[in-house]
């Protein structure tokens, strides 16, 4: 089939961009989205064009490296899916595709469909983790979880890091990375000792870095490619409420 | 036995009982004090498993830890795609199950091509491994007791993999981000994101630092260190297609080997038997579907070639080969990876492969479903029955799935010693990168244990040994004439790709790189093709250093010039492999030569003249490699024909 493409190309090193238009026949149907990008980017190099430039990494919907918005849809328009699992048999001959990256002020373009998401490093940076040295374990087994709080505590845990929540959302908020991580472990028993401050500090440096607040759009569920739910914003709100109100140090 | 070590290669594996050689070890290194610590610099390269774990770990120990990785986060490094679980002596199951097992099992599965004393510490520190990350908060799979699951994998008879849905490796590595994190926000370690490693800086014999590019800005950037620890992962994609992330490479790898690191058993590479089909030219990357559907899921062709392309539903159970079945009734369906995938290859050669290129066999879970119910299979395979349902627009809970063998693991790499030293002093190698204990063939879910077990485990002990050493030297200059050179000899490589000005892309080498090794040192082997193989790499390196076009500029963020350094390093890479297969005489594992098997197609190993590591030293440009061989003296297990009948 035939596609049009209306791509957002913009210099390195956070330049000016616009949308230029490409032409692309021949397109598979079983190609990958980013087969499809390949194959351009082919074409662009024997034109010795600069190729488009978009992340991409693993190719199996699990590293949360790509990252684009296409046609107005963070990794498009199937649920569940990241960019590099959609497939082109979910378009027709003729269309045109509108690719265009990430935006938040938070994550800044860096060329083309490229953004720097280093925030989220930052996010987990200020309390994301347990605090156990290497060798500090007890026998895994002394640590019974119950199964389905296991289970809902494995939910969270399946955030990507991709930042499709932040590019769906209108206010740019990063509530849904933000709270998959303090529910991750706020659910298990692992996690209770630090579970106060974790909020606590995670949620400033959310602030800090420029997201935007939570108004209960809940485009961030919708376009989450590993289908994070907004209860995880629900809790973290119970959360940060009951350790702001109970946190002696803070 | 009359194999002779190379004096070049001390393995320093302790003397001693083998169960008691890691804790005597332990008890005896020299150790490193806590305001010592504080003036040693460490750098770690890459942040998976093995790079994410060690880094965390020796930055809790007190040491300046600097992190490097091309990836935009840490925690995007490709351990995160492992699906299946990882191995652990836990024998949580009673089902007979310990360490020396474990350690048993990973030399047999291996081909009695591993050195004893490292697996049977990987074996030793494995059960740490899975207290630690449930201690970080990883949500390992529950039974409703609250306590642990496990499942069996290939070449095992226990049922000893921990596992977190078929996510394992992406929860593991969020444990040792956070960990990492965890040492970032208190200074320990300092991160280093989109840098890639491009050569590897010696002084006087020691490793003192790197040249790292800034892939924003193209700067060039020395850092220096007393000692630098490569967690840089596997090679896979010098066959251009395989289930590595795209961005793996061998490139830090290589720049070490140049400078004097030497390169072990280069040819051995784990052809994984469940991945996705190819399905077309355009094809980028190939995806692997666990081997724990081996558990549940049935192999089989159809008895007649000329059943191949009916729908496989219609045709009836006395006209299917479950040949799996057949050829290895103790195993079944569970033989490890290198004897599943040379069996899918024979059933094609045979004509009864299936798929539209006749290049895929049947995974089929009718009887599981129907045995243990839809929704029990869904619980462990929904996303893998999604995954592949949304590549190939096929539904496996009502067609047997359509899988084929494909490039996956290299468990050649870096030569070692048992401290995870290269034969370059100060130099360290980890999980993947290093060539240490998976022998010739990898047995699933070790791989995640191993990078795991050398960075929370193994490193921060051994490389005590030599930093205790280095507790004088004080702070290393990155003005040393050595630094001058590496980073001239990176900009001049830089340079001369850009200069080329060619007509072909980076690609098109890589492609036809790739279609070279997976048809001529791939699944099956020969002389006569492996030499022709080595003609047309040399061929085709000499092309691309003449003709290969490298748009963009230097100076900013450039994926095609990145992609180009790596390329160019594969292309040199191929050739060892090439020469590696060719000079190894026998089969063994992932290396399988036609010329040696058994009348049954089994591979046949030569123990008395091949059981050896080779190590090859690179001697210069266009020059021949240097082979070094350290003896495998087996002292405690038997070696025998490796059968899973």
């Amino acid at each position: 089939m035939k596609l049009n493409l209306k791509i957002w190309r913009q210099g390195g090193n956070y330049k000016n961009g616009q949308f230029v238009q490409y032409e692309l026949p021949n397109v598979n149907p079983h190609m990958s989205f980013l087969e499809m990008l390949d194959v351009l980017n082919e074409q662009l190099v024997s034109k010795r064009e600069e190729p488009v430039a978009f992340e991409h990494d693993c190719r199996e919907g699990i590293c949360g490296t790509c990252s684009m918005v296409i046609d107005g849809r963070p990794h498009g328009p199937m649920k569940g899916t990241t960019t590099c699992q959609l497939h082109m048999r979910h378009y027709n001959d003729g269309d045109t595709i509108v690719i265009e990256p990430f935006r938040a002020k938070a994550f800044p373009v860096i060329k083309d469909l490229v953004v720097d998401r280093s925030a989220f490093d930052r996010i987990i940076q200020s309390g994301g983790y347990v605090s156990v040295n290497t060798g500090q374990a007890q026998d895994a087994n002394s640590i019974p979880v119950e199964k389905d709080q296991a289970g809902r505590s494995f939910d969270a845990a399946a955030c990507i890091g991709c930042g499709a929540c932040v590019a769906a959302c209108p206010n740019a908020s990063a509530m849904l990375f933000t709270s998959a991580k303090v529910s991750h472990l706020a659910l298990l028993p692992q996690g209770q000792v630090e579970r106060k401050r974790r909020v606590l500090k995670m949620v400033a440096q959310m602030d800090k870095e420029g997201f935007g607040q939570c108004s209960n759009v809940k485009a961030c569920e919708a376009e989450c490619p590993k289908e994070i739910s907004v209860s995880n914003i629900a809790r973290m709100n119970r959360e940060y409420a009951s350790a702001a109100f109970t946190n002696e140090s803070n | 036995m009359s194999i002779k070590t190379s004096p070049a290669l001390n393995s320093k594996a302790p003397s001693g009982p083998i169960s008691d050689k890691w804790s005597h070890y332990k008890s005896t290194v020299p150790l490193v004090s806590p305001n010592n610590k504080r003036r040693i610099d460490v750098i770690i390269v890459g942040s998976g498993l093995a790079g994410a774990s060690a880094a965390a770990s020796l930055g809790e120990l007190g040491y300046n830890v600097k992190v490097f990785t091309f990836h935009d986060s840490p925690r995007r490094a490709h351990s995160i795609a492992a699906q299946g679980g990882i191995n652990a002596a836990k024998n949580y199951r009673n089902d007979g199950d310990s360490v020396y097992r474990l350690f048993y099992d990973t030399i047999k599965g291996g081909d009695y091509r591993a050195r004893e004393a490292n697996v049977h510490r990987l074996a030793e520190v494995s059960g740490n491994i899975i207290d630690q990350c449930v201690a970080q908060g990883v949500p390992f799979a529950r039974e409703y007791g609250g306590l642990l699951d496990n499942r069996s994998f290939g070449g095992t008879q226990v049922s000893r993999t921990f596992y977190a849905r078929g996510q394992t490796g992406q929860q593991l590595l969020i444990g040792a981000y956070q960990a990492l994190s965890r040492q970032v926000s208190l200074g320990a370690v300092k991160l280093y994101n989109r840098h890639e490693m491009l050569d590897v800086v010696v002084v006087d014999g020691q490793c003192r630092g790197i040249i790292a590019r800034n892939l924003l800005t193209g700067e060039l950037e020395r850092h220096a260190a007393h000692a630098v620890v490569l967690a840089t992962g596997g090679y896979g994609n010098v066959f251009y297609l395989s289930t590595n992330a795209m961005m793996c490479n061998v490139t830090a790898a290589w720049r070490a080997h140049r400078r004097g690191a030497f390169f072990g058993n280069p040819c051995y590479t784990q052809i994984h038997p469940t991945c996705i089909p190819v399905s077309g030219d355009y094809q980028s990357k190939l995806t692997l579907m666990s081997e724990s559907l081996r558990n549940d899921g049935r192999c089989w062709v159809p008895k007649n070639a000329a059943d191949v392309k009916k729908n496989p539903n219609d045709i009836p159970e006395a006209d299917r080969d479950y040949y799996l079945e057949r050829r290895y009734p103790a195993f079944g369906n569970l033989v490890p990876r290198d004897i599943a995938s040379r069996a899918a290859k024979m059933v094609c050669d045979e004509g009864r492969g299936v798929g539209s290129t006749g290049l895929a066999v049947y995974l089929d879970f009718a009887d599981a479903i129907k045995r243990d119910g839809h929704a029990a299979i869904s619980a462990r395979y929904g996303n893998l029955f999604e995954m592949y349902e949304k590549i190939t627009g096929e539904d496996p809970y009502k067609m047997p799935m359509r899988i084929y063998p494909a490039v996956h693991y290299t468990m050649g790499g870096l030569w070692v010693d048992y401290e995870l030293m290269t034969t370059v002093p100060g130099l360290y190698a980890t999980g993947e990168s290093n060539f240490s204990d998976h022998g010739a063939n990898r047995l699933g879910a070790s791989a995640l244990m191993q990078g795991l077990a050398d960075g929370y485990f193994v490193l921060p002990y051994t490389i005590g040994s030599y930093l205790s050493n280095e507790i004088r030297t004080g702070a290393i200059s990155t003005n040393l004439p050595e630094f001058d050179k590496a980073e001239k000899e990176v900009r001049d490589r830089i340079e001369r790709l850009k200069a080329i000005k060619g007509k072909n892309s980076v690609e098109s080498y890589h492609r036809r790189l790739g279609k070279i090794m997976w048809d001529k040192c791939g699944m099956a082997r020969t002389e006569a093709g492996l030499k022709e193989a080595i003609q047309e790499i040399q061929a085709l390196r000499a092309d691309f250093w003449k003709d290969v076009f490298v748009p963009g500029s230097d100076a900013e963020y450039n994926p095609e010039l990145e992609k180009a350094l790596r390329v160019a390093d594969f292309l040199e890479l191929g050739e060892l492999m090439c020469e590696d297969a060719l000079h190894r005489n026998e089969s063994c594992g992932g290396h399988f030569r036609e010329e040696y098997q058994t009348p049954e197609g089994e591979a046949l190993r030569d123990d008395d003249n091949f059981m050896y590591v080779a190590a090859w030293e690179w001697k210069g440009e266009g020059q021949k490699q240097d082979l070094h061989k350290e003896s495998l003296d087996y002292e405690v297990v038997k070696v025998s024909q490796r059968s899973y009948k």
